[in-house]
């Protein structure tokens, strides 16, 4: 019996649209003009209690959506979803016990108290019994590295302290089930590192479920083995991250650039040209007919070559690539 | 942690960050000691021109304004996180924030900026009460100290129904609700005089739609031990604060409706 | 340069202050409801007070609620507060480029104050005018309505003074402005400002209502050119030689105001520069 249950959700949005200028603002006041905005189409999956998650798609996907969804603080317009055996919305101050939710960018410690007064207060709000609340803040505050920023008011604290004690206020209670939507937006290299780390050590060691939102393809490739992509309100591929990889992150990017003019054509097997603007040219290839050393190698072989890197598709190319290859998805 | 003890728990939080700024909450309490205030010099203008309110006394006068100032300055306390709705909950998405708590949203927007600046009100209208006491010869028995507070209580609920309500508008419109104004302190400069002195219809509306005459006028009429000019029995007086409870009681079941509506429609 | 192009920069300022606070129509309506109740309140109020003794009132009922309206409506003549665009200037550093300017700081400053002021006190007092001096008489309750004034001399008189009012307005806001420009802690000042000016300037009650001992002195401070004075000429109560005396003491505490102003204001450039803020 899966933890959670996800069955055809649906929402829509009604959008005001204002139209510009006096006579606009004046028209607005008699009529409001809506724009209908379908956030979700059809979404379901199913999660086993201690599972990772990674959702993965653009802006305007629906991951945020679904994620309110689950916590309970949006209802959907049809569709069922059970968590452990309720629906979210049905006794609310009942299922946010139980979840720990971090909104990237966001904060929920209160902006002028030192964070240690900020844990302190979700302890008496959250009504954990104080004992168990040493024993989980000592641990997170030493497995997220927050000891010297303890005494400081969160409004002092930089982005990447502030994720992470916000990570530590989602877990102070011990939650089942962590959602975490976009937690490494803006956030510097090792800030998101530290953050991927400790996630997966959560998931690990405490067996916590998780459901994590991003646009990142690095966050999926560091914590998940199971990714959904959603685009356009629909869930587009569910399953293994290495068989996603397989199936539309074969092709990889490698951007040379040359001493000279770069050539027109390369005569490599499955290696095909996208873009040539003086020295630079950047190709995609399949790594499974041609792997990258061997064509860098081939590559360096015959031309004077200056620089070259590689790169991965980005999430945007990732989820046009599917519309080609699956067409508008069938729910 | 129960509930009454975590709202002074968050109370708490919100005055300690206010004490961080001595100099400022000072200076803030003092203003509104002055703004609220001078609202006392126009009334003894008037009686010190006039020597009577259509029957009323200068210290009669002062016991009304001294409990409706009181009673407004405690709501507007506790009810700031309703009047900010709008643009510090909803607008920035944090309202979500209070939904992922296991605690009722009321409770924590009433935990919310307990403004210090707020005593600056309760002051002045003690003050005047005290000065009313003293000039109206008020008789504070047991019996009557304990309806004052049982009408202050009223009147709390009565104003603090109505910033209920104008967060309650915030679900619905980001325009401008000051609207709720003409309620709030358009509501305790009405309150502060006698209603008696107000024609007909104003006071219908005040008895039955807002129900300011139930938890200032009718009350401090026992307490004064005045017959009422209007011809009220006298134990009205003594029961009609409940009336502020009443319509707190719908301001909320409004509230639940707006909480619904921003959870079926998103932010 | 006739005196025509000499002011085109201030009148630009003017007009430029004046058209972008129309704009905030709903702040201009915003707040027009409670100022319709209070007025409404006081004016039952003050009714009330007159049913107990008429005789001893210095000025009848009826003026006493005309007065209590228009104050209402002159509600943004007020100096509460700086003009809000001069602190932000002073708070991104742009007020340095006003000495480089050709023009006279004060007096831009000053356009472009009494643009913000006009914006603000029109629709409002077109708005009031039509509430209790239209609707009110028209739903049958001219009792408590917005009369009009006691004849047409009086009437033009009574226009001419709130004009000067408004001048007089801004010169005393533009002392708030140089005291923000100077970074002087506007808060405090502000805390104590607002009662006073409420009580001085005749919108907590007709200044003729407060005790007959402080008469002399209300009517010496500068605040009453605002609303007070042209009251009295609106009523008809300054008449002939006593109206030209009452327009003389308004364009006094104008002339006093810009003039300190106007050093002040010099004073605090020269330290902005010394400073290279």
């Amino acid at each position: 019996m899966p933890q959670i249950l996800v069955d055809q959700l649906h929402k829509t949005y009604r959008v005001a649209e204002r139209a510009p200028g006096l006579g606009g603002a004046l028209r607005g006041l008699l009529r409001r003009r809506h724009r209908t905005v379908q956030a979700l189409a059809g979404v379901s999956f199913a999660l086993e209690r201690g599972e990772l998650l990674g959702f993965i798609g653009p802006n305007g996907a629906g991951k945020s959506t679904t994620v309110k969804i689950l916590a309970g603080i949006l209802r959907p317009d049809v569709g069922r979803v059970e968590i452990d055996g309720r629906a979210p919305w049905d006794d609310r101050e009942r299922h946010v016990q139980r979840i720990g939710v971090v909104f990237g960018q966001r904060t929920q410690l209160w902006w002028d108290l030192p964070v240690q007064e900020g844990f302190d207060l979700l302890r008496d709000i959250y009504r954990v019994d104080p004992a168990r609340y040493r024993r989980t803040r000592d641990e997170l505050v030493a497995l997220l590295r927050l000891a010297h920023v303890l005494d400081q008011p969160v409004r002092q604290l930089s982005l990447g302290q502030r994720m992470r004690a916000e990570i530590a206020a989602a877990l102070l209670h011990e939650p089942d089930i962590l959602f975490l939507d976009e937690p490494t937006i803006g956030l510097d290299a090792p800030s998101k590192l530290a953050v991927r780390d400790f996630v997966r050590r959560a998931n690990r060691e405490r067996g916590t479920t998780v459901l994590l939102t991003t646009h990142d393809m690095h966050d999926i490739e560091a914590l998940a083995e199971r990714v959904i992509i959603i685009g356009h309100g629909r869930v587009l591929a569910d399953g293994p991250t290495e068989a996603l990889r397989a199936q539309v992150l074969a092709e990889r990017r490698l951007v040379v650039d040359f001493a000279h003019e770069a050539p027109a054509h390369l005569a490599l097997p499955g290696v095909t040209l996208r873009h040539r603007e003086g020295q630079t040219l950047a190709l995609d290839f399949d790594p499974a007919l041609t792997s990258a050393p061997a064509l860098i190698a081939r590559i360096a072989a015959e031309h004077a070559v200056e620089d070259l890197r590689l790169e991965g598709l980005s999430i945007e190319e990732v989820i046009s690539r599917f519309y080609a290859l699956h067409g508008a998805a069938d729910t | 942690m129960g509930t009454l003890p975590l709202f002074l728990r968050l109370a708490g939080a919100s005055l300690q960050g206010q004490a961080r700024y001595p100099a400022s909450a000072l200076m803030l309490t003092v203003g509104q000691f002055l703004a609220t205030g001078i609202e006392v010099v126009a009334v003894w203008a008037l009686f010190h021109r006039f020597g009577d309110l259509g029957g009323w006394r200068l210290g009669e006068v002062a016991v009304f304004y001294g409990l409706v100032n009181c009673m407004f300055a405690i709501a507007d306390a506790l009810g700031r996180g309703f009047d900010v709705l709008g643009t510090e909950f909803l607008r920035t998405g944090h309202f979500d924030r209070l939904l992922l708590r296991p605690r009722p949203l009321t409770l924590q927007l009433m935990g919310h900026d307990l403004r210090i600046s707020r005593l600056g009100r309760l002051m002045q209208g003690l003050m005047v009460l005290g000065f009313g006491t003293v000039q109206a010869g008020v008789d504070w028995r047991p019996e009557t100290v304990g309806l004052a507070l049982f009408a202050l209580a009223g009147g709390t609920a009565l104003f603090l129904g109505i910033l209920v309500l104008q967060g309650t508008l915030a679900f619905w419109t980001t325009e401008s609700l000051e609207v709720a104004n003409v309620l709030t302190y358009g509501g305790v400069e009405a309150a502060q005089y006698p209603l008696a002195i107000y024609a007909a219809w104003f006071r219908r509306l005040l008895t039955f739609a807002v129900p300011l005459a139930c938890v200032a006028y009718y009350p401090v009429l026992a307490i004064l031990g005045r017959g009422d000019p209007l011809g009220a029995p006298g134990w009205v007086g003594w029961a009609s604060p409940l009336a502020g409870f009443a319509f707190l009681g719908l301001s909320f079941m409004a509230w639940k409706a707006g909480v619904r509506r921003y959870t079926s429609t998103g932010s | 340069m006739n005196w025509r192009e000499r002011l085109r920069p201030y009148r630009a300022a003017f007009a430029a202050r004046f058209l972008q606070m129309l704009q905030y129509r709903s702040a201009a309506l915003a707040g027009f409801a409670t100022q319709c109740w209070w007025g409404g309140i006081k004016v039952m109020v003050l009714a009330a007070f007159y049913a107990g003794a008429q005789a001893s009132a210095p000025m009848p009922l009826h003026q006493a609620i005309t007065y209590t309206w228009l104050a209402q409506g002159l509600l943004a003549l007020l100096p509460w507060t700086a003009d809000p665009e001069v602190a932000q200037a002073v708070r991104t550093g742009a007020v340095a480029y006003d000495r480089l300017r050709p023009v006279d700081a004060y007096a831009l400053w000053y356009a472009r104050t009494t643009g913000w002021i006009a914006a603000r006190v029109l629709p409002r007092l077109a708005l009031m005018a039509l509430f209790a001096a239209v609707l009110l008489p028209l739903a049958g309750w001219t009792d408590w309505a917005w009369r009009a004034s006691a004849g047409a001399a009086a009437g033009l008189f009574a226009l001419l003074s709130m004009g000067l009012a408004l001048l007089v307005s801004a010169s005393m806001v533009m002392l708030l402005n140089i005291a923000t420009a100077a970074a002087l802690n506007e808060r405090g000042i502000n805390a104590l400002a607002v009662p006073v000016v409420i009580v001085l300037s005749g919108n907590l009650l007709p200044l003729a209502l407060l005790p007959d001992a402080w008469q002399t002195l209300l009517l010496l401070q500068p605040l009453a050119a605002l609303v007070d004075i042209p009251m009295r000429l609106y009523f008809g109560q300054l008449a002939g030689g006593q109206a030209w005396r009452g327009l003389g003491l308004q364009c006094f505490w104008l002339a006093l105001f810009v003039g300190a102003g106007h050093a002040a204001l010099g004073r605090t450039m020269r330290r902005l520069e010394i400073q290279g803020g």
